[in-house]
């Protein structure tokens, strides 16, 4: 809903008598008019805006920067001491972005492609799984309470908890899931030193961090469709499954549309699953976009530039995400 | 809530129902409860693992076989209190979190606010950056970040890295208040002009008051955020004594040979708190989140 509760035109806020100076000139006075009109907008939001400005803003721009040269931790300006190191690294250009594109560097397009199985698939895992659960949960069924709060309870658990935890599940020796191969007789799996094995244990710990909040989020908005309308298809003879299609699914939609979105971020971003199950191995099988360019900056020769513009990529890429997902949802007619 | 037995929605294509009658067929029933079983287990095996494994003396974890227990001793957990830092690196995550909360919450309060009642120029690319921050991985800001806080000499400081939080929990913070006001209806505000007090004065006494459950529920999300952190506390802080819980316990797993023992007590000693607040207010918070994201 759009509350507009910004102050009516000729009743300017109290508190600032003796301002404005009659309003006498037309043009000086209409900007004045608007700034104390607004005065207390942008009085709130001051601190916010500075924050952003200082703390995200200027980091950003010298992202940006550093992604056009060839910084490293040995070519940046420092002080060692009282020594002043200066800088030492020249501007490339578009040369970062180049010789990732072109393979040359990052293996970015492997990469890419792994980031995208791991984005659709866990997602898609999600939003299934979360809305399997919230139809079942949403029936009336003894012990709802109880399921519920159990199936919420991965959402509960710090992430990298969660992920030092599997690590042990998925132990060669000791874990818990080579142990039950064992009493039936199968041999161990090497879950976690296996490239495809490692994808799959890597899914799986994700899948389980997110799938609570799905349900929950799905459990809200399928409490949020009327009644009714399954009453009429009922009375229409629609069946169950005409229901889910037609008055379920679009029902959900606002509900739908921004879980799913911002899960793919969250997913696509994901780190400390990568970063502390498998540290990205073996060998860089299961290294995201994201931890990559991470290790790309806090390891080995520290190529600050590189991982600029491995970040810059990201951002693009997801950006673009976004905005065509949201014009498609606009144009099928979604609230959001 | 759900209402009456009779409007249950159809979960499973195919499993179609006669109308009407309030009882479901036994199988269909007896179906329900097997898939709600096995996804609560699914659920809770993994943390009851790490507790039952935590509760099993010291180096008994490296046992190829399944027990549930195995003489149930605090041995990991005496040993993970006694001879470690985790008292320490708890400390120190609490301080950071919390340093987060309170100036996100201090920061964005006001923002929320004005973004929810005021229509102002410059509210539409506000609202823009406070979206397209949350989708900033985390390797963009990382680097210059690093750069600017060693330049300040904050590498490895409680402060630099709660300022470096404050990226992810200011515009979440404000983005999550503005739903929070939306819920509070205009009226208030309205009454509070009429009886003379100063937009200021309306917000800080009659509507801030209001808001305090979703404002509680915007501190545990930006607390749990921080407190979760990993890629930014691993590559700026650098000593033991700094370190937080994410950063401190990846020493218990080597890469030669993991203390799954103390791993697990000390997982069990972080989540337990954390989790028993999350169950309480899990419903608050999915209310809260969609009061968040389902705007605009």
């Amino acid at each position: 809903m759009a509350t507009t509760l910004s102050p009516a035109p000729g009743a300017p806020p109290r508190l600032r008598p003796g301002r404005g100076g009659g309003g006498a000139r037309a043009a000086a006075g209409r900007l004045r008019r608007a700034a104390s009109r607004h005065f207390y907008a942008w009085l709130l939001v001051a601190p916010v805006a500075a924050v952003t400005a200082v703390l995200i803003g200027v980091p950003f721009a010298r992202g940006l920067y550093l992604s056009l040269t060839d910084a490293t931790e040995a070519t940046v300006g420092r002080t060692v001491g009282a020594d002043e190191i200066p800088a030492a690294y020249d501007v490339v250009g578009a040369g970062n972005y180049l010789a990732i594109l072109s393979g040359e560097v990052g293996e970015f397009w492997p990469r890419l492609a792994w980031t995208v199985v791991w984005t659709v698939v866990c997602v898609a895992c999600h939003y299934g799984l979360g809305l399997g659960l919230a139809l079942l949960l949403q029936r009336p069924v003894r012990g709802r309470a109880a399921y519920r709060v159990a199936m919420v309870l991965p959402w509960a658990v710090p992430p990298f908890v969660t992920a030092f935890t599997w690590r042990f599940l998925f132990n060669q020796d000791y874990g818990v899931f080579n142990a039950a191969l064992g009493a039936v007789g199968l041999p161990a799996v090497p879950w976690l030193n296996d490239p495809f094995t490692a994808k799959v244990a890597v899914i799986v710990v994700n899948v389980w961090m997110g799938v609570p909040f799905m349900m929950l989020a799905l459990l809200g908005g399928l409490q949020s469709i009327p009644r009714e309308h399954y009453e009429a298809a009922r009375v229409d003879g629609a069946s169950a499954w005409q229901r889910f299609v037609h008055i379920t699914l679009p029902g959900l939609r606002p509900v739908s549309a921004p879980v799913v979105l911002l899960g793919t971020i969250w997913t696509f971003n994901q780190f400390p699953v990568i970063y502390l199950v498998t540290g990205g191995g073996p060998g860089d099988s299961t290294e995201l976009l994201v931890t990559y360019a991470y290790r790309m900056a806090f390891s080995g020769i520290r190529d600050y530039g590189g991982s600029a513009a491995y970040g810059m990529l990201i951002l693009v890429l997801l950006a673009a995400m976004a905005l065509v997902y949201q014009r498609a949802f606009r144009r099928g007619g979604g609230a959001w | 809530m759900v209402s009456a037995e009779h409007t249950t929605t159809p979960a499973v294509r195919g499993r179609r129902r006669r109308a009407g009658p309030r009882t479901r067929p036994r199988a269909a029933s007896l179906a329900l409860h097997g898939v709600l079983l096995c996804a609560s287990g699914a659920a809770v095996l993994p943390v009851v693992w790490i507790v039952l494994t935590s509760l099993k003396p010291r180096g008994a974890w490296q046992s190829t076989r399944i027990e549930l227990f195995h003489d149930p001793s605090p041995a990991n957990y005496v040993q993970v209190l006694g001879s470690t830092s985790f008292l320490t690196w708890f400390a120190n995550s609490l301080v950071v979190a919390g340093g987060t909360t309170a100036l996100a919450l201090l920061l964005a309060a006001t923002t929320g606010y004005a973004l929810s009642r005021f229509r102002f120029p410059g509210m539409r690319p506000l609202l823009w950056t406070l979206l397209v921050t949350q989708m900033f991985p985390v390797a963009i800001l990382i680097v210059p970040l690093y750069n600017v806080l060693s330049g300040l000499g904050l590498i490895n400081t409680h402060l630099g890295l709660t300022l470096t939080y404050l990226t992810i929990a200011v515009p979440f913070s404000a983005w999550m208040l503005r739903g929070t006001f939306d819920t509070i209806p205009v009226e208030i505000d309205e009454a509070g002009r009429v009886d003379g007090l100063s937009p200021l004065g309306t917000f800080w006494r009659l509507v801030l008051p209001l808001a305090r459950p979703g404002l509680a529920v915007v501190a545990f999300y930006a607390f749990i955020t921080a407190w979760g952190e990993v890629a930014y506390a691993t590559a700026f802080l650098t000593t033991d004594a700094t370190a937080t819980l994410a950063v401190g316990l990846g020493q218990f797993v080597g890469q030669q040979k993991a203390e799954w023992g103390m791993l697990s007590a000390a997982s069990v000693l972080i989540a337990a708190p954390a989790t028993v607040v999350f169950l309480l207010v899990q419903r608050h918070l999915v209310a809260g989140l969609a009061a968040g994201s389902g705007k605009s």
